[in-house]
C-alpha cells in the first residue's frame, strides 16, 4: 500500500508546484461562488437556504476541470519515459494507477473542503437540510471519482495530452448529458438502461438526499472499470499480437 | 548477484526484437552490451529490469526469476533507462527522496543516503535546483544517483554517456568504473572505445541475436587471422617495389595504400610473418624502409564484421 501513497504524494506536490492546482481552485471557487451568491438562480433569488444551486454549478465545473487534471497523469509519463523509471522500482502497475487516482481525488477533496464556508454561511441565514448537503457533497465526490477514473483511462492509452483531454471529455459527455437525453427518446428497456447509465439521474437523487445502494454500485462500477482499463492499458506493453 | 539470460525471445507484433538470446553476467563483472541501433539492446535491458515480459525464455537475477519474483529483482537492481528520463520539474533532493521512499529505504536513513549520493555523484552545488535546469551531464549524474540510492547489487545502464561532451564522458566512465568494483554492471553502448575502456567482457548483439561473447582481447584475437603490415619503402619507383614485394615467399597479397608515398599494405600467408623478409629485401636492394607498422585488428573491425552480415 505504501507505494500508492508515495506516488500520490509526489503527484499532489507536482499539482501544487505547477500552477495547475491554483488555477483549478481559484476557477472552481470563483465559478461556484458566483452562481451560488451573485447571479442566475442564486440563493437570494430563490429565497431558500439551500445549496442546490451550488451543487448544480459544481456538477458542470468539475466535469470540465477533471479531464484537465487527469490528462497528463499517465500520458506525460509515457511520453517522457519516466513511466519506465517508476515501474522498474518495486511498484506494481496497479499501485501506480491507484496512486495517480488518489492524488487527483485528494486535490478535488481539497477544493471541496474550501467550499465549506458557503455551507456555513447558508446555514447561518436560514434552516438548511443538513442531510441533503452531506449527501450532496458525497455525490460530488463520487461523481469526481468516476470522472477521474475515466480521465485516467484516457490518459493511459495515449502519449498526447490533448488527445487524452478530449477523449476524457468525449467519454464523459455521454455519462454527463447524452445518455439522459437519449433515454427520453427510447421507450421501454432501452430507455431505462440509458437512464441508468447516465450520471445525471444518480447524482440528482443523491443531492436530493436519497442515498440508494443502487447509486453507490453505479459509481463504484464506473470507478472500477476505469481503473481496471487503465491498468490493462499499461500492461498491454507485455501482450504482443502474434 | 549474477544475471542469467536464458533463450529469451521477445516479439513486437510479428517482428522478433530478441531471438533466442542467452548470456550470463557473473557477480562483480562489468559487461559491455554492444550492437547497432535497433539490435535489441534496450529491449534486453527492459526485460532484465522487469519492465517488459519476454514471450519465451526466462531471466534470473541472483536466482530470482523475472516471471516469479519481479519485486525481489526490482529491489536489487539500479536502472538508468535510455535517454535518462527524470521528473524535470522536481528539485534534485526531492526527486532522490521520492526514489528512496519507493525503494523502501527506512525513513531515518533516507537523508543520509541522499547526502551520500550527492557526494558520490558530485551534485553538491546542484542539489536544490530543479532537474530540468541542470545541464545534460548533471542530469546524467542524477540518473546515476537515483539508480544507486538503494545500494543495489546489480546496475543496468542503458547508454549512460550518450549526448555528453568528451570531458563528461570521461567523468561518468570513471564513476561507473569505481562503482562497478563491487557490483554487477551491464552497460550498453555503441561507442566501442568506451566499452573497451570500462568493461571486463563484451556481448555483441545484432538483429536480436547474440553474435559474439568474450573479453575485448579475446574478440580481437578471434578476428585477427592474418598478419597485416603497413609498409613504406623509398628509393625506387612504386611499381618496382610493388613487384619486388610480391615475390617475397611469405606474402599473400600486396596492395597500394598511396602510390605517391610508396606506401603498401601487405597481407602475409596464414601463421607466417614477412617483417624480416621486407627488411632484408630493402637492405639487399639499397632501398630505405621508412615505415613498417603491423596493423592491429580494432574492435571496430570486429564489430563491423559481425554486424554487417
Amino acid at each position: 500500500m505504501r507505494p500508492i501513497w508515495i506516488i500520490a504524494k509526489r503527484e499532489l506536490a507536482s499539482f501544487f508546484n505547477s500552477l495547475l492546482a491554483y488555477i483549478l481552485l481559484i476557477a472552481f471557487l470563483g465559478f461556484s461562488g458566483l452562481f451560488t451568491w451573485l447571479t442566475g438562480s442564486d440563493i437570494f433569488m430563490v429565497k431558500q437556504a439551500s445549496l442546490q444551486s451550488f451543487f448544480g454549478v459544481a456538477y458542470w465545473t468539475l466535469f470540465f476541470f477533471i479531464p484537465a487534471l487527469t490528462m497528463r497523469l499517465i500520458a506525460e509519463e509515457k511520453h517522457t519515459g519516466t513511466l519506465e523509471l517508476v515501474l522498474t522500482k518495486p511498484v506494481s502497475d496497479w499501485q501506480f494507477v491507484l496512486g495517480k487516482f488518489l492524488s487527483t481525488l485528494l486535490l478535488i477533496l481539497i477544493s471541496l473542503v474550501l467550499t465549506l464556508p458557503y455551507y456555513i454561511t447558508v446555514a447561518n441565514i436560514g434552516p438548511v437540510d443538513h442531510g441533503a448537503v452531506i449527501t450532496g457533497y458525497l455525490g460530488l465526490i463520487l461523481m469526481s471519482a468516476a470522472y477521474i477514473s475515466i480521465g485516467l483511462f484516457a490518459s493511459s492509452i495515449t502519449t498526447n495530452q490533448i488527445v487524452s483531454f478530449l477523449l476524457a471529455l468525449l467519454i464523459g459527455i455521454f455519462f454527463h448529458l447524452l445518455f439522459s437525453i437519449l433515454a427520453r427518446s427510447f421507450p421501454g428497456f432501452a430507455g431505462r438502461l440509458l437512464d441508468y447509465l447516465s450520471i445525471d439521474s444518480h447524482y440528482e437523487s443523491i443531492t436530493r438526499g436519497v442515498l440508494d445502494t443502487q447509486d453507490l454500485i453505479y459509481f463504484f462500477s464506473i470507478i472500477f472499470i476505469g481503473l481496471f482499463a487503465s491498468e490493462r492499458a499499461l500492461a498491454k506493453r507485455n501482450i504482443s499480437d502474434n | 548477484m549474477d544475471i542469467i539470460v536464458q533463450n529469451v525471445t521477445k516479439k513486437f507484433g510479428t517482428q522478433k526484437a530478441l531471438d533466442n538470446v542467452s548470456f550470463t553476467v557473473k557477480t562483480g563483472e562489468i559487461l559491455g552490451f554492444l550492437g547497432p541501433n535497433g539490435a535489441g539492446k534496450t529491449t534486453t535491458m527492459k526485460a532484465i529490469t522487469c519492465f517488459l515480459m519476454p514471450n519465451e525464455g526466462d531471466i534470473k537475477v541472483g536466482g530470482y526469476s523475472i516471471r516469479e519474483n519481479p519485486d525481489e529483482i526490482k529491489k536489487n537492481i539500479g536502472y538508468m533507462p535510455e535517454n535518462n528520463p527524470l521528473y524535470k520539474d522536481m528539485p534534485v533532493i526531492d526527486y532522490l527522496s521520492f526514489v528512496a521512499e519507493l525503494q523502501n529505504i527506512p525513513a531515518l536513513k533516507i537523508k543520509g543516503r541522499i547526502l551520500d549520493m550527492v557526494n558520490i555523484c558530485g551534485l553538491e552545488g546542484e542539489k536544490h535546483k530543479k532537474i530540468g535546469e541542470l545541464s545534460k551531464g548533471y542530469q546524467q549524474r542524477v540518473g546515476l544517483a537515483q539508480a544507486l540510492i538503494h545500494d543495489p547489487k546489480v546496475l543496468v545502464l542503458d547508454e549512460p554517456t550518450s549526448g555528453l561532451d568528451p570531458n563528461q564522458i570521461v567523468e561518468i566512465r570513471e564513476l561507473i568504473r569505481q562503482i562497478g568494483k563491487e557490483k554487477t554492471v551491464i552497460l550498453s553502448s555503441h561507442i566501442l572505445a568506451e566499452v573497451e575502456a570500462t568493461c571486463d567482457r563484451i556481448v555483441i548483439i545484432n538483429k536480436g541475436k547474440v553474435v559474439a561473447d568474450g573479453t575485448p582481447a579475446g574478440l580481437r584475437k578471434q578476428a585477427q587471422g592474418r598478419e597485416i603490415l603497413k609498409v613504406t619503402i623509398e628509393g625506387a619507383d612504386a611499381n618496382t617495389v610493388f613487384k619486388a614485394l610480391q615475390t617475397l615467399s611469405n606474402v599473400h597479397l600486396v596492395d597500394f595504400l598511396s602510390k605517391s608515398n610508396n606506401t603498401f599494405e601487405l597481407q602475409s600467408k596464414e601463421n607466417t610473418s614477412s617483417r624480416r623478409d621486407v627488411f632484408k629485401m630493402c637492405v639487399d636492394k639499397g632501398w630505405f624502409l621508412t615505415e613498417l607498422t603491423p596493423t592491429e585488428t580494432k574492435l571496430e573491425d570486429v564489430f563491423r564484421e559481425l554486424t554487417l552480415k
